[in-house]
């Protein structure tokens, strides 16, 4: 009886997602079982081929640099707003709002903005350029735009905020108590975070980590403008197999690729917290 | 005293990373109202770039049909998540399924979900257009909506739908004036949340609009502009992008005090 009624309710939303999400996303996993046609269309015909191209060394390459990137932001971006959370749960706790929200304003304004904000700041007729002119530096600097770092800090500068949120949320329940014992047993300031403070907040980094891996790996927006038209990442490659090269099976299969591997890498951050709350529950602080 | 030494590390900390959030955009707002309209001189205060954008025919209808494309995506996500919220809720057997369905447009990834429905279209031989990037985008509209609506039914209070029903009122009825009143504030602002992640969406946009430049919407307009470097304009409509953005995130803290994340 209760569920016949909600089904009044749920129905339509289901219907949308199930049209308009559900259906695609099981196409393009059946396109990646096709061929592609003599002229860019697709031949219906079963082949395993499309994933046997996704380890050509050329595709492998770019697979394993997207990684590369992808987990060396991740890598910048969680030990900076672990930092940046650690920062702001140390200060008095009246303040710590305002500060959070602040730390993750920037998140709200447009992506591509964002990343153009960078492009002012690098180009080679840019304001870090006119900076070190003004200062007498009249040298050949370093070309910064258009370069695997830049990709690297616009990945960190988009989605810092993010880990900032999730390291914040574990550091904020952290019972101050605990430190005071592990100080009270002789344990340096240091020694207490290291082997203390930092075990059981580790998870909130863990979750803020795996999120900018996966959105970063996937990302071709920033690649395309802070990386140059010849930087390739993962999303740059399957971008290109719908909008250019028109092998859509091929760019289904990497597509596939890229959700297999996020689905593992939240499928072991689901099970690693799982692990991690069962003894965690005693350090938290009661009304936490 | 090695506390105080702490605490300055650690104001420190929060210094350089306000610093590195906020410089980048505090220079292109200011860069916005630079007469000479180039990053490396300041040549006097100028809104005359901005005068120039509003007479720029392209940004202009760009505008327009993201204006459309928010307005008429947000409403239909509103009303079916504000539906499947409560749905949800109410349903004692906690499905699975069903749970998976609503959080997988958050975290599948833009290009993904945005090629798909582009086969899925093309196959079925829609037209691309505004249409099919509202649809597009009522996808994860709708589960963002029903997230903000679910998290207020936490602290709702049954007791008053059953008082309603005890007193006679019908499903609907109650429905509409005990359950909806209630949950106003979070619909509005999961209403404004959505209109203000479907105004800023590009990848699913770039892909499910089609060719022609009718359906450019202000996202796609930006990324083709920021393509061939910087230009006073851009700065002047990212400036006008971040303001926007401010203005909506503002109406809906006020709103749904707890709502969004951050607060």
């Amino acid at each position: 009886m209760q569920d016949r009624k909600t089904l009044i309710l749920i129905a339509p939303a289901f219907a949308w997602l199930t049209a308009f999400m559900v259906v695609p996303c099981l196409l393009i996993l059946a396109l990646a079982f096709f061929r592609r046609g003599i002229y860019g269309g697709i031949d219906y015909e079963f082949t395993f081929e499309n994933f046997g191209m996704v380890f050509d060394p050329l595709y492998a390459r770019i697979f394993l640099k997207s990684a590369w990137i992808a987990g060396l932001a991740a890598l910048i971006a969680s030990v900076v707003g672990y930092a940046a959370a650690y920062a702001i749960a140390s200060m008095p706790r009246h303040r710590q709002p305002a500060l959070l929200f602040f730390a993750i304003l920037p998140f709200w304004s447009n992506y591509l903005v964002r990343t153009y904000a960078w492009i002012v700041l690098l180009n080679r007729e840019g304001l870090i350029v006119g900076i070190a002119r003004a200062l007498g530096f009249d040298g050949e600097l370093p070309q910064m735009l258009y370069t695997e770092g830049a990709v690297v800090l616009g990945l960190v500068y988009n989605y810092l905020p993010f880990v900032i949120l999730a390291a914040y949320a574990p550091l904020s329940r952290l019972n101050p108590e605990i430190a005071e014992a592990s100080r009270d047993l002789g344990a340096g300031g240091w020694t207490t975070f290291r082997r203390v403070i930092l075990p059981i907040t580790l998870p909130g980094v863990a979750t803020g980590f795996i999120f900018v891996f996966v959105l970063s790996i996937g990302n071709f927006v920033t690649p395309a403008l802070l990386g140059g038209g010849q930087f390739q990442m993962i999303g740059n490659l399957v971008y290109a197999q719908f909008l250019t090269a028109n092998d859509w099976p091929f760019g289904s299969a990497l597509s596939m690729v890229l959700i297999a591997v996020m689905l593992v890498l939240l499928t072991l951050q689901t099970y690693a917290n799982e692990h991690a709350s069962t003894g965690r529950q005693s350090t938290e602080r009661a009304d936490g | 005293m090695a506390d105080r030494r702490t605490f300055r590390l650690m104001l420190l900390i929060l210094g350089l990373v306000f610093a590195f959030l906020y410089i980048p955009i505090s220079v292109l707002v200011g860069l916005s109202f630079n007469a000479g309209g180039m990053p490396t001189a300041w040549t006097g205060f100028s809104l005359k770039w901005y005068g120039a954008l509003f007479a720029n025919q392209d940004i202009l209808r760009a505008a327009g049909n993201t204006l459309i494309v928010g307005l008429v995506s947000a409403a239909i996500s509103t009303v079916l998540g504000t539906l499947l919220a409560i749905g949800v809720e109410i349903r004692r057997r906690k499905g699975s399924v069903l749970e998976t369905l609503i959080f997988a447009p958050m975290v599948i990834p833009d290009i993904v979900l945005a090629i798909a429905l582009l086969s899925f279209f093309s196959l079925l031989d829609v037209r691309l257009g505004l249409h099919t990037v509202i649809m597009a985008h009522v996808v994860f509209n709708l589960a963002y909506v029903c997230a903000v609506v679910r998290a207020r039914l936490k602290s709702f209070d049954w007791s008053i739908v059953e008082a309603s029903t005890d007193l006679g009122a019908s499903t609907l009825t109650t429905l509409r004036r005990v359950v909806l009143p209630v949950l106003a504030p979070a619909i509005i602002a999961g209403g404004l949340l959505a209109f203000t992640l479907s105004v800023d969406e590009f990848i699913i946009a770039f892909f499910t609009a089609g060719a022609q430049r009718a359906s450019i919407t202000l996202p796609m307009q930006i990324y083709g502009m920021i393509r061939f470097g910087v230009t006073p304009e851009i700065n002047v409509l990212a400036t006008l992008v971040i303001g926007f953005s401010l203005v909506t995130l503002a109406l809906s803290q006020r709103l749904n005090r707890g709502g969004l994340p951050g607060q």
